[in-house]
């Protein structure tokens, strides 16, 4: 059995971590590329959204290196995610390749299932206590990509050399992904704050803070959203998104299976606005921008897939919501287009916006 | 005499303008793109030469379209500006209390909403670009009638004619089975207006606020028919400035103006550059599945920018190692 698995921003390196160590063969999903997108326009319906479209397209690209069961997550709805598995297998069937697909449904519904599913990827035999080793340091290890992606959102707006805190993210991750115990974590950790304090930096500057909310692939997957991180941090802004790959698991497996509804906070606030959930993270979307208004954020930028339903019932919401609060709301349809220049204008303007707004602010309180 | 220089280089037209102090526009130069940048500012450099006779000393340089990386290469210009910024600091230096700017461009268009002199929302349209100056010019040519009297037929059109508008294809099939059933030329072209309008609005200003003063520019805007449609739409008096089809280049050498004043310099080459040769090469990286598409471009044989790509590895010019072996 040679498994692969969806590409999302640094978890390709954890999820091949857990499934080496179950005793399985694994065939590490290739970055998405332009390559990945064309495979994935080739066979997937034409209005199927971006993120189908990407994870079609590695699993082809997957496939072709000699995989030949894909895990995945499923859903309960009523975003077309939920269906994503059981079309993408007929499509690939279809298309003569030969595979098993395993479909990790949320524990609070499908428990049972759930653990059938995962009994399939554990293949060797392993004491409880090894079992909890493994997964500690996966998680540790997804936590320090995590906090060392929030480094980069800190610093990179404040660098003095452009481009010096994206090389030196890339230097970490690949650290990062060489450790191979919880402690040779622990000791990179500290090299990663030592590389990252190293890095010169403006002093005294306040840059503008936007939050990133959407839809979780195209806010997780830097191929899906062009980069938008770094091209704002580039820009002189600081970045927060909504979603880490850390929330996203305990929100989706932990809290569903204590039927905990996950991020609380987040759609007590959509309420006035959303009392219905309509499927995908559109609540969450409406909800965070309300959190970053609270916050004090300067702006926020909404990120959808082309045709993405729930995000589109959060694009009609949120002009209220930006109205209400005073903060200034983007929203951007992203789809298989891979020209940069469009964004970049559009995010250079947005930039402009906030921050003639911010003087206004300060000119008025002085 | 002082003048500053602003640079638009869009998808269709490429303009230039100068300044004075005041902001006063002193000679402007309007150019078809035909997909050479690169020329259509050299040519439009020499046009203002010609059009001043040289007397006008430039004292900064500021460029905006999507060609403005490039236009600031050939030509030195020290500010750079996305086109819905420009657009919207022109706008407020002809009316300082401007509340909406609709701009319909070549290829694009948008909407910018301002309050109290700043802009507070705008949007660019994304996925259609029906109803923007390309598709105008095309039926216009189809039509037979020359652009600049395509508005004046709206105009005399008592009984406009129901036209698709949410497509370009569509409303232009809707447009031949319209003229097949023998409905009058100029019912149909109101109409066509109409629909346009009703597209851009429920596409690019969809949610928006949109309050007097409203001001009306880009290329489109010297169709009066466009003018008269959003007129109606609205309900507000829809202001076109004079220059309206050269308002980014305005606002581009208004920012120019407000750099150089803080910085104290430019780095402008001269008009000279008219006369450099510049040439572009281009090849393709094979660091990682992307395969970008990398531009060089050369001047007198030298590389002086170079983009295209998406990790940022061959922005640094430094960079002139072999195009192989070099990973993402």
């Amino acid at each position: 059995m040679k498994i692969t698995y969806p590409y999302v921003g640094n978890s390709h390196i954890v999820i091949k971590n857990l499934l080496e160590r179950f005793g399985n063969e694994v065939v590490v999903p290739p970055k998405p590329s332009k390559r990945t997108l064309s495979y994935g326009t080739q066979f997937a319906p034409e209005f199927a959204c971006v993120p189908f479209k990407i994870l079609l397209g590695t699993y082809i690209e997957a496939l072709e290196m000699g995989a030949d069961t894909i895990v995945s997550t499923g859903g309960v709805g009523p975003c077309r995610a939920g269906l994503y598995t059981t079309l993408q297998e007929e499509i690939l069937k279809d298309l003569g390749y030969d595979f098993q697909m395993i479909t990790l449904e949320p524990p609070g519904h499908y428990l049972k299932d759930l653990i059938a599913q995962i009994k399939k990827l554990i293949n060797r035999k392993m004491s409880i206590r090894e079992f909890w080793s493994i997964i500690r340091f996966v998680w540790e290890q997804l936590k320090l990509f995590d906090e060392t992606e929030l480094m980069s959102f800190k610093i990179r707006p404040l660098e003095i050399k452009k481009g010096e805190t994206t090389r030196v993210y890339r230097e970490m991750v690949d650290l990062i992904a060489s450790a191979q115990t919880v402690k040779e974590l622990r000791e990179i950790r500290h090299e990663v704050n030592k590389r990252f304090e190293n890095i010169e930096i403006k002093e005294n500057y306040d840059p503008i803070k936007v939050g990133i909310v959407g839809e979780v692939y195209v806010v997780l997957e830097p191929f899906a959203n062009l980069e938008i991180e770094e091209t704002l941090g580039e820009l002189g802004v600081y970045v927060e998104r909504s979603m880490f790959l850390t929330h996203y698991t305990i929100n989706n497996a932990v809290t569903d299976l204590f039927h905990i509804k996950g991020e609380k906070n987040v759609k007590k606030a959509a309420v006035p606005y959303f009392n219905e959930m309509c499927g995908g993270h559109g609540r969450e979307s409406v909800g965070h921008t309300i959190l970053y208004a609270k916050k004090g954020f300067d702006g926020v930028i909404h990120l959808s897939p082309f045709t993405c339903i729930p995000e589109i019932v959060a694009k009609s919401i949120l002009p209220a919501v930006s109205k209400d609060y005073n903060i200034s709301v983007l929203s951007i349809s992203l789809d298989e287009q891979t020209g940069k220049a469009g964004l970049r204008t559009r995010l250079e303007a947005f930039v402009d916006l906030l921050d003639k707004k911010r003087q206004k602010f300060k000119e008025r309180m002085a | 005499m002082k003048g500053y220089l602003g640079i638009d280089v869009g998808s269709v037209s490429t303009n230039l303008v100068i300044i004075d102090d005041d902001g006063q526009l002193l000679s402007k130069v309007y150019l078809r793109t035909r997909g050479q940048p690169i020329k259509a500012v050299q040519d439009g450099m020499k046009q203002l030469v010609e059009n001043t006779q040289g007397e006008i000393e430039i004292m900064g340089v500021g460029t905006t379209g999507s060609g403005r990386q490039l236009a600031s290469v050939i030509t030195g210009a020290g500010t750079v500006k996305n086109e819905i910024t420009t657009h919207a600091v022109a706008a407020l230096n002809l009316i300082p209390d401007v509340q909406t700017v609709l701009e319909i461009g070549g290829q694009d268009s948008k909407i910018i909403i301002l309050r109290d002199g700043i802009v507070t929302d705008f949007a660019m349209n994304t996925v259609c670009a029906a109803g923007t100056g390309s598709f105008l010019d095309q039926q216009a040519a189809r039509l037979n009638i020359p652009i600049e009297e395509f508005g004046s037929y709206a105009l005399k059109s008592k009984t406009p004619v129901r036209i698709a508008g949410r497509c370009a294809v569509f409303a232009e099939s809707d447009m031949i089975h319209k003229q097949q059933m023998g409905y009058n030329l100029e019912d149909i072209i109101r109409g066509l207006c109409q629909a346009l309008v009703r597209n851009y609005l429920n596409n690019v200003g969809k949610g928006k606020d949109i309050q007097p003063k409203v001001v009306f520019q880009g290329g489109v805007a010297a169709n009066i028919g466009m003018k008269a449609a959003f007129e109606e739409a609205l309900g507000y008096e829809v202001i076109v400035p004079q220059h309206h089809d050269v308002m980014g280049a305005i606002g581009a050498a208004l920012l120019a103006k407000d750099e150089v004043a803080r910085k104290g310099f430019t780095a402008f080459k001269g008009f000279d550059v008219s006369n450099v040769k510049y040439r572009v090469s281009s090849f393709e990286c094979k660091g990682c599945p992307n395969r970008c598409e990398v531009i060089n471009i050369h001047m007198d044989e030298k590389v002086i920018a170079r983009w295209g790509d998406r990790c940022n590895k061959w922005k640094n010019l430094d960079n002139n190692s072999s195009h192989q072996g070099y990973s993402c």
